[in-house]
């Protein structure tokens, strides 16, 4: 009989039972809740007279609607505020343990769970939100599930699930200097494409995967969903188990011991069966930057915007030129000379320390170019943003002219005040460069933290050499 | 949850690939803690040429007459005929609350994006994976006859073209039978809570630190 692969391993330790045509009842370890996604769930829970199956599963945040400045005047947008009230009580109501505005410990889901130490190896792990592939990174089953899914968790501990197809994708060879996590995600996304991962559960392997760290592998996770997965994965290994020694949820003493020899089993078996294996060259890989208006549209720093007569699908074509109508692009432009008004460095994905060091060294002692009209940083988390203040990187973005400002999801998606006006173009750290996305008719470009400090200081896209 | 039977109505063509959760539903209609009403948003920014709030009288705003779903010939349908990748992008059950409430009962794509599809089935939508010769042909037939309508039987599987031409398609037997019946996921799950707490305690010795 074959071996396993990761994702095997965590189904069949968490399958309840599974009927004859494969519906499986799926145990979940650890639910992650925050304002937008929990409402109806609840609400639905109150109307069937439900209880929560286990509250100390369940932990929350407040991350999506939170103004990122001005906290003393608290939410004003009485339809935003509502809803994180909504949650501060419903999280009273069913007993569960949340970290509301105000409180250190608040802040971006994806960022707040693995600092707590509040998701682990081997566990299962969803949230109402699509980058919960994020927590992957630690050899965890984690993806988004939809409201319904919320509730259903909350009320059963347990998702009606059908197995997804193993995909292994391998990053090999040594990374280029410059070359960050984001950048190997974007590249990844570049070559299977949006859909490509549509029906798998894929475990980011090979050297240049293996060489990044917990924190760049949540990054590589946290966009699996961009490449179509709900889930993405990456095998235990020390640094796993070394980030989560001391977190506060984290097992201590005795059982800590015991759940480190567990986790050593948290990789794929050598003679595992993946239905399907893509591998990339790291060598490959250069620093990346999206041109359109989906993550797969995504070139490297030093090409040009692709070209759509060079295309033979005509569904293929009708995308390109609506993408590049959209974004206000001509094709063949090298991406070097794309100017851009706004700057966002934060979301799940470039959210932490790491990516706030990154940023920070790319703008020391720099000044942001007199054409950026905004220039945002903003923490993952309230521990996030004080470590940062303690390194004094506050203090080099702002000297450079950033905005420093509290955690949330911000331009990530635009829910609070901090977006794009019609037409601005941004350099943004975040996931998804969706039409409308940071705001009506914005334009959005990913890049990495570096690449987006980098824009901000050149006031265009530039390889950081030639800064 | 409403059962579904068999739908029969008029096409709408949304004739592009990729059609994100964003498009379908704009983040600032997310800040409601209500699950209906999201209807009159649809499409929004594609639909409307303003920038619409969830406080906007929609009835006043002014329409981009080139969208598909502000043209004469599709309004009252309740089939969306897609491109690939259709719902990529979040988990906003928003989504499908919108399509639902706007009307459509039943989406044609060659392929949806899986957290898009799950959630499509937890409220009465149904998704249908066509193949995609097949998807092209409905295209240019909607595109090309007005008034272009489908009859949709769950329970025999089949897709009815107005010159009787049947279409067979797929469907989970799980989802099919939740649909039919309207059922609800969580009164099924649990039927097996003895199943639920064995596994609990078998987990429980294995892996204590996870309780």
């Amino acid at each position: 009989m074959a071996g396993k692969t990761l994702y095997d391993k965590l189904w069949d330790a968490h399958v309840v039972r599974e009927d004859e045509n494969g519906t499986a009842l799926l145990y979940i370890d650890r639910q992650l809740v925050h304002e937008v996604t929990s409402p109806q769930a609840f609400e639905g829970l109150r109307l069937a007279n439900r209880k929560p199956w286990r509250t100390n599963a369940t932990l929350a945040t407040a991350d999506h609607n939170v103004p990122t400045t001005g906290l003393e005047h608290g939410i004003t947008d009485p339809v935003a505020k509502l809803q994180v009230e909504t949650l501060d009580k419903n999280c009273k109501e069913f007993d569960i343990v949340e970290f509301g505005m105000g409180d250190k410990r608040q802040g971006i889901v994806h960022v707040m769970g693995p600092e707590q130490g509040a998701t682990l190896p081997g566990m299962t792990v969803v949230c109402g939100d699509s980058h919960t592939s994020t927590h992957g990174a630690f050899g965890a089953l984690a993806h988004g599930i939809g409201t319904s899914e919320v509730e259903h968790v909350l009320a059963t501990q347990c998702l009606i699930q059908k197995k997804s197809k193993n995909m292994l994708v391998e990053v090999k060879g040594d990374l280029n200097p410059g070359v960050t996590a984001k950048d190997v995600v974007l590249a990844i996304i570049g070559e299977i494409g949006t859909a490509g991962g549509t029906g798998y559960a894929i475990e980011f392997a090979g050297g240049a995967i293996r060489s990044l760290s917990v924190e760049g592998r949540m990054t590589v996770c946290n966009m699996a969903i961009e490449a179509g997965a709900r889930s993405g994965m990456i095998a235990v290994d020390d640094k796993t188990i070394e980030y989560f020694k001391d977190r506060p949820f984290a097992p201590k003493g005795d059982l800590w011991d015991r759940a480190v020899e567990a986790w050593q089993d948290l990789h794929s078996d050598q003679d595992a069966k993946f239905d399907r294996v893509v591998s990339l060259d790291a060598r490959t890989i250069q620093p990346q930057v999206t041109w359109g208006t989906s993550p797969e549209m995504v070139v490297a720093i030093n090409d040009k915007v692709p070209d759509p007569s060079q295309e033979s699908d005509p569904v293929k074509i009708e995308g390109m030129k609506a993408a590049l109508a959209y974004m206000g692009l001509q094709a063949n432009t090298p991406i070097s000379e794309i100017s851009v008004d706004k700057v966002f460095i934060g979301s799940c994905t470039n959210s932490r320390i790491e990516d706030l060091r990154a940023a920070a060294v790319v703008a020391k002692g720099r000044k942001v170019s007199s054409g950026i009209k905004q220039a945002l940083v903003v923490p993952g988390s309230g521990l996030v943003k004080a470590q940062a203040e303690q390194e004094g990187l506050n203090k080099i973005f702002e000297d450079a002219g950033f905005e420093w400002r509290e955690p949330g999801c911000s331009m990530c998606l635009a829910m609070n005040a901090d977006r794009l006006e019609p037409q601005e173009r941004c350099a943004s750290t975040s996931n998804r460069n969706f039409e409308g996305r940071q705001g009506k008719d914005g334009r959005t470009h990913l890049v990495s933290p570096a690449m987006a400090a980098a824009a901000a200081i050149a006031g265009h896209f530039v390889n950081i050499d030639n800064l | 949850m409403k059962a579904f039977s068999t739908v029969e109505g008029i096409v709408t063509p949304m004739d592009r690939a990729n059609v994100d959760t964003d498009a379908i539903i704009p983040k600032q209609f997310l800040k409601s803690i209500k699950r209906s009403g999201f209807g009159p948003n649809l499409f929004d920014e594609w639909r409307y040429l303003d920038l619409g709030e969830p406080d906007s009288d929609n009835s006043g705003r002014p329409l981009n007459r080139d969208f598909v779903l502000n043209q004469a010939r599709y309004q009252g349908s309740n089939i969306l005929l897609a491109r690939d990748n259709f719902g990529c992008g979040s988990s906003r059950e928003h989504a499908p609350w919108a399509l639902e409430d706007y009307g459509f009962r039943v989406l044609i794509a060659p392929s949806f994006a899986d957290i898009f599809f799950n959630n499509s089935f937890k409220n009465g939508l149904l998704p249908i994976v066509l193949a995609e010769d097949i998807v092209d042909q409905l295209f240019s037939e909607v595109e090309s006859i007005e008034g272009y309508r489908l009859k949709i039987d769950l329970a025999k599987q089949i897709i009815t073209k107005p010159n009787e031409e049947e279409i067979p398609f797929e469907v989970d037997a799980f989802r099919k039978h939740c649909l039919l019946k309207g059922l609800d996921d969580i009164g099924l799950t649990l039927e097996h809570i003895s199943d639920i707490k064995n596994y609990e305690s078998r987990r429980k010795a294995d892996a204590p630190w996870l309780f």
